[in-house]
């Protein structure tokens, strides 16, 4: 665990010089606090309406997770379809890029158009932002696979159901999980993105966007402030699930799953 | 089940007729290339870089179409050829995400054989190539030798007829190399293959081979067929043996006429 022991106090003494800086720009420069409260001033606004925060993170962080989950499934089931055939991938890629192309602000107001505001589009809207990785780190894992295993399985007169599921769909998983890893920052994004338009509210409070539109409106710098630190957090939460997941799924076979100390 | 059933009772003789490779309009691989390896034959394919030998054996495997030619092995189908067939691969080829009973076993799991019975074939296949004790183990955590044995040992788990091995032992050290070598031909004492074996090596050749057959290079094709005098079984001893020199340095000699041609 050394190594993990030695970034997390560099990244603390960074995180520690940061603050003592903000509060010292505060002083120097006489900001009013609409404009930039102190770190104080956000941790008392996060306390006093922890309530309505957790309420946020919870509704944010199940949209995102729920699209991103969604996403890896019809991602692999899409990639187990283009590694069948060139064919496949030549007709529907273009597509995928396109999925990664497209603005999703520019999405978002459609996609609220049809399904209306609430939890449901802002789920689906993740899961658009999350598809394009997943298929595409996914699909070239298993189209990577070395010619002669592929060999070793028609010797063993083995069907194409086999190969893919026995040979491709194991080779891809570390590519797999490089997808996951992509998407997994891009949901939380996505899904804040998604509820500036399409609000998801529960009497009265919202998802993360939600909030932070509202906060801003109010002029509510303290607790616009502890709503972007709760979106970061939940970012950096599933980052590090999947970091986790990855370990636990690869680390026996996999040489890029190794930790240091086990070289 | 009527598909585990041996399709053949016999170990068949492989017969090459004017074969012929070429990729589309392109160079020719290997012209017209004729011969026939006997039933529990063992045959090394030996020649310069570019003559075509791997590809011969991936032809022989059906694993890459025939240009003209062909190639028979008795009355065999395909899917019954490839049932009696194994393929070993210059690298052990082993999947990483299963451990070493799971790579052995994989040919027993395609054919949907039960599980005992698979597990009852590895125990005897991974004794037989004395890594019984590894059993559990992931490939990354083998030699390279060991790697081979669990690729060897995967090969003959699906009890072949037929082997065929591409520079299986190409990337192990000479010590490791000579080892395998034996244990081949131990194994080999225990069941009745036909084997077809290419390499680089005129030593390994000579050591391992009833005959040797000398390609040239561009286009393939068949220029020399060397039967090895030396008696069996043949051990580490053979090697020390002034016969075995005579017949290494004949070989060589032939190679580099080949390779000049």
């Amino acid at each position: 665990m050394k190594p993990i022991v030695r970034t997390g106090i560099s990244a603390l003494g960074i995180f520690l010089t940061l603050l003592l800086a903000w509060m010292r720009i505060i002083v120097l420069f006489k900001i009013p606090s609409y404009m930039l409260p102190t770190p104080a001033q956000v941790l008392s606004a996060a306390i006093t309406r922890f309530g309505s925060l957790t309420t946020s993170l919870w509704i944010t962080g199940s949209a995102a997770a729920g699209g991103l989950i969604v996403a890896i499934v019809v991602g692999v089931a899409i990639a187990l379809v283009f590694a069948q055939s060139r064919w496949t991938r030549r007709m529907f890629y273009p597509y995928t890029i396109l999925l990664q192309t497209v603005p999703i602000v520019a999405v978002a107001p459609l996609i609220l158009m049809w399904v209306g505001p609430g939890l449901l589009s802002v789920t689906l809207i993740a899961f658009i932002i999350c598809l394009a990785p997943i298929i595409a780190n996914t699909t070239q894992g298993m189209i990577s696979v070395d010619r002669n295993l592929v060999d070793l399985f028609v010797m063993n007169n083995s069907s194409q159901a086999q190969i893919l599921l026995k040979l491709r769909l194991p080779h891809a998983m570390p590519s797999l999980f490089t997808g996951i890893r992509i998407s997994s920052g891009i949901s939380v994004i996505g899904a804040i993105t998604a509820e500036l338009f399409a609000g998801s509210a529960r009497v009265g409070v919202g998802g993360i966007g939600y909030a932070i539109q509202y906060a801003s409106a109010q002029l509510q710098t303290d607790y616009l402030f502890a709503l972007v630190a709760a979106a970061a957090a939940l970012g950096f939460a599933f980052f590090f699930i999947v970091m986790f997941l990855e370990w636990y799924f690869l680390h026996k076979w996999h040489e890029s799953a190794l930790t240091p100390e086990e070289d | 089940m009527s598909a585990a059933a041996d399709p053949v009772t016999r170990t068949p003789a492989i017969v090459l007729e004017n074969v012929t490779k070429q990729y589309g309009q392109g160079a020719t691989i290997l012209d017209n290339l004729s011969a026939t390896i006997a039933p529990e034959e063992f045959v090394s394919i030996i020649g310069p870089s570019g003559c075509g030998k791997s590809t011969l054996l991936k032809l022989i495997a059906g694993l890459s179409p025939i240009t003209s030619g062909k190639v028979v092995m008795e009355r065999l189908t395909r899917v019954n050829a490839r049932r009696i067939t194994s393929f070993i691969f210059q690298d052990s080829t082993l999947l990483p995400w299963r451990t070493v009973r799971t790579n052995v076993g994989l040919g027993l799991e395609l054919e949907h054989a039960s599980k005992a019975a698979r597990n009852e074939t590895v125990d005897t296949m991974l004794k037989l190539v004395g890594l019984a004790d590894v059993a559990e183990k992931y490939p990354r955590e083998l030699s390279g030798g060991m790697k081979m044995r669990v690729s060897i040992a995967r090969a003959l788990a699906s009890r072949p007829r037929v082997l065929l091995l591409d520079e299986p032992f190409a990337a192990l050290d000479e010590i490791t190399r000579d080892r395998m070598n034996e244990e081949l031909l131990r194994l080999r004492e225990q069941h009745a293959w036909t084997v077809l074996f290419v390499t680089h090596s005129v030593a390994e050749a000579v050591f391992l081979s009833n005959r040797i057959l000398v390609l040239a290079a561009h286009p393939g094709r068949l220029v020399h067929d060397i039967a090895v005098p030396l008696a069996w079984p043949r051990t580490a001893e053979t090697r020390d043996s002034g016969e075995f020199d005579e017949v290494v340095s004949q070989v060589s000699r032939t190679l580099r006429e080949v390779q000049n041609l």
